[in-house]
C-alpha cells in the first residue's frame, strides 16, 4: 500500500521542492525536546544502577510475578481479539444489515473513551455484584479481581487494533479466488482456511502484535479490575507505580527499562515480519 | 438547499450502481449461508454491546443512581470543574504541538528523501508503543528531584513534575505521533510530483503548501486532530504518575475519576466519568463525519 519514494534528484543533486531545512529543523528539534531526550533519561539513570542490584530487582518474586501476568494475560486477550476482530472485520465487509454503520463507528470507542472510565465500568460489570459478574458468581466463577478480569480489560482496549487492521485487506481482496474454490469443489470452512486466511494473515498478525504490545503497557483499564493482589493480579506497570510511590526510583527505572526492552523486541517483530510480508506483495 | 439534494442524488446513483454491481457478484444465497450469516452477525453484535455498550449504559446508569440533582451536585463541584479545565488546557496544548509536529514531520518524510528516513519514522513511533506509565516516568527522571536536569530547574524555581506543565509534558508525549500517522500515508501516497512541479515554476514554500499540500491532507489532518484529542483528554496512566494527585492543582478528570472511585464514592465518579462519556461520543461522531467527508 505504501508507496514507496524513489531516490531521485534532479540532475544537480538539488532538492526542487523547497522547505527542507525548516521541516527537518522542526521535526528534529520537537523529536528531541519532547521524546528522545526524556527517553534517555530512563538509560542514564539506569547506568546509575548496581548491575547486581539491578539483577536483584528485576528477579524478585513479585517482578517476575509481574511480567507474567502481564504478558500471559495480554497474550491471551491479543489471541481473543484476533479471533472476534477478525469476525467483526468479515461481519462489516462481507454482509448488509440494518445498523452496520453505527455497529462500524463503535468500534473506535476503546480508543475514544478515557481508560480510567472504561476501567471503573467493567469492573463495575464483572464484580460479584455486577450486571454480569453476579451471573458468574452464582456458579463460583470470580471475574473481577482476577486474571480473567485483567484479561477482559484487556480485550476491550485491544478491539480496534485487530478490526482495522485486517478490514481494508478484506475490502481489497478479490472474491474471485473463493468463488473458484467453491466451484472446484472446496467446502466453506476449507475455503476460508485456505483461501481468504492466508491472504489476511499478515494484516491479522499486525493487528495481533498491536493488541499485545497495548495490553502490555496498558494501565488505566486494567488496575481497577486487576485489584492489586501481589503475585497473582499485580500487572507489571502497576509495579512500577507502587515502586514510584515508595520513592524507589531505581527500582521503577529497572522495571521499566525491562518492560521497555520487551515491547521494543516485540514492535521489531512487528515490523520486520510485516516488511517480510511485503515482499510478497509488491509488484 | 438545492445543492445538497443534488449531491445526495449523485449519491443515490452510485450507492445504487455498486450495489447493483454487488449483486451481480455475488452467488446466489442459499440457506445454510444465509444461516451462517445471520449467526456471525448474531456473534459480533452480542461481542459488541456486552464489550463496549454495556460499559457506557453502566456510566449512564450508575452517574443518574442517586437522582439528578446528585449527579449535577458531583458534576459542578469545585474540584471537578478544575480537573476539567486542567484536562482542556492539556488536551488543547497536546493536540496544538503534535498537529504542529505532526504536518512539518509528514512532510519531511513524504517529499524529500534522505539518509536515515526510515529510522527517523521509527523514532517518532515510540511513544505509540511505549506505556503510558513508563512515559510518565520519564519525565520524572528528567525533571524531578532524581532526575538529571531536576537541579537545574529546583534552581530556577520551576515544577515540573507534580505540576501543571509536567501533566502537560507527559500529555504530548502519549500523543505524539497521532496526527503525524494520519497524515504520512496520505501524503505518501500523493507523491511529490505536484509540488515539484509547482516549485520549478516558481512557487514558494508556503504557498506550495497551502495550495498543494494542505488540500491533500485536509481531512486526514482533521482526523488526526479528532483521534489526537481523543487520547490526550482521557490519558490516565502517564499523567497519574507525573501529576502527584494534587487535588484542584493538578488533577486532570481521569485521575479525579480514580479518586473518587477509590474514596467509594462511585455516583460521583460515574458522574464524572459520564462527561467523559459524553466527549468521547462526541469524538467518536465527528470521527465518522470526517470518514463520511473524507469518502
Amino acid at each position: 500500500m505504501e508507496q514507496q519514494i524513489v531516490k531521485v534528484k534532479n540532475k544537480k543533486g538539488v532538492r526542487v521542492i523547497p522547505g527542507f531545512g525548516l521541516s527537518m529543523g522542526v521535526t528534529l528539534t520537537m523529536l528531541s525536546c519532547l521524546v528522545l531526550i526524556p527517553l534517555i533519561s530512563i538509560f542514564v539513570s539506569a547506568s546509575h544502577l548496581n548491575f547486581q542490584e539491578f539483577i536483584e530487582v528485576i528477579t524478585s518474586r513479585q517482578v517476575v510475578s509481574g511480567y507474567i501476568v502481564s504478558l500471559s494475560c495480554a497474550f491471551f486477550a491479543a489471541v481473543i481479539n484476533a479471533i472476534f476482530g477478525m469476525l467483526l472485520a468479515w461481519v462489516l465487509v462481507r454482509y448488509e444489515f440494518p445498523g452496520k454503520r453505527i455497529m462500524d463507528g463503535m468500534i473506535e470507542l476503546p480508543f475514544a473513551l478515557p481508560t480510567a472510565v472504561a476501567g471503573i465500568s467493567l469492573t463495575f460489570l464483572y464484580s460479584d455484584q455486577g450486571w454480569i459478574g453476579s451471573l458468574f458468581a452464582q456458579a463460583g466463577i470470580k471475574i473481577a479481581y482476577t486474571r480473567v478480569g485483567i484479561t477482559i480489560a484487556m480485550v476491550f482496549v485491544g478491539i480496534p487494533f485487530v478490526v482495522r487492521a485486517v478490514q481494508p485487506v478484506l475490502e481489497k481482496l478479490d472474491r474471485q479466488y473463493e468463488e473458484a474454490a467453491m466451484m472446484l469443489g472446496a467446502g466453506r470452512v476449507y475455503t476460508f482456511f485456505r483461501v481468504v486466511l492466508p491472504e489476511l494473515f499478515p494484516s491479522l498478525l499486525a493487528g495481533f502484535g498491536l493488541a499485545f504490545a497495548r495490553g502490555i503497557g496498558e494501565y488505566g483499564s486494567v488496575v481497577f479490575i486487576a485489584g492489586n493482589i501481589p503475585y497473582k493480579t499485580q500487572i507489571a506497570p502497576l509495579l512500577i507505580m507502587s515502586k514510584l510511590e515508595q520513592f524507589k526510583y531505581s527500582d521503577a527505572t529497572a522495571i521499566a527499562l525491562v518492560l521497555l526492552l520487551l515491547s521494543f523486541i516485540l514492535m521489531f517483530f512487528i515490523n520486520s515480519l510485516q516488511i517480510y510480508m511485503q515482499r510478497f506483495h509488491k509488484v | 438547499m438545492s445543492k445538497k439534494k443534488q449531491r445526495s442524488y449523485s449519491q443515490d446513483i452510485v450507492g445504487d450502481s455498486i450495489h447493483s454491481i454487488q449483486k451481480v457478484i455475488e452467488p446466489p444465497a442459499d440457506t445454510s449461508s444465509r444461516i451462517l450469516k445471520y449467526l456471525l452477525i448474531g456473534i459480533s453484535i452480542l461481542f459488541l454491546f456486552l464489550m463496549l455498550v454495556l460499559p457506557l449504559v453502566v456510566v449512564v446508569v450508575n452517574a443518574l443512581r442517586d437522582g439528578f440533582h446528585t449527579y449535577v451536585e458531583a458534576v459542578l463541584d469545585e474540584y471537578s470543574i478544575k480537573a476539567l479545565q486542567l484536562t482542556l488546557l492539556a488536551t488543547v496544548i497536546a493536540v496544538t504541538v503534535n498537529t504542529i509536529f505532526g504536518v512539518f514531520a509528514s512532510y519531511l518524510l513524504s517529499k524529500f528523501y534522505f539518509r536515515g528516513r526510515q529510522f527517523l519514522a521509527t523514532l517518532i513511533d515510540i511513544p505509540f508503543s511505549i506505556s503510558p506509565v513508563i512515559a510518565g516516568l520519564i519525565f520524572i527522571l528528567t525533571f524531578g528531584n532524581v532526575g538529571w536536569m531536576g537541579e537545574f530547574f529546583y534552581e530556577h524555581n520551576i515544577k515540573i513534575v507534580f505540576a501543571a506543565p509536567g501533566v502537560i509534558l507527559a500529555t504530548i508525549f502519549v500523543t505524539f505521533p497521532f496526527v503525524f500517522r494520519e497524515l504520512f500515508p496520505v501524503l505518501n501516497a500523493q507523491g511529490k510530483d505536484e509540488e515539484e512541479a509547482a516549485a520549478l515554476m516558481g512557487a514558494k514554500g508556503f504557498t506550495i503548501f497551502r495550495k498543494i499540500t494542505f488540500p491533500h491532507i485536509k481531512w486526514a489532518l482533521l482526523y488526526g486532530v479528532i483521534l489526537c484529542t481523543a487520547r490526550a483528554m482521557g490519558e490516565f496512566g502517564a499523567v497519574s504518575v507525573i501529576s502527584g494527585h494534587l487535588r484542584g492543582k493538578t488533577n486532570t478528570l481521569p485521575l479525579h475519576v480514580e479518586i473518587l472511585y477509590n474514596e467509594f464514592n462511585t455516583t460521583a465518579a460515574f458522574a464524572v466519568s459520564s462527561i467523559l462519556v459524553l466527549l468521547a461520543v462526541l469524538i467518536l461522531i465527528a470521527r465518522n463525519f470526517v470518514e463520511w467527508k473524507k469518502k
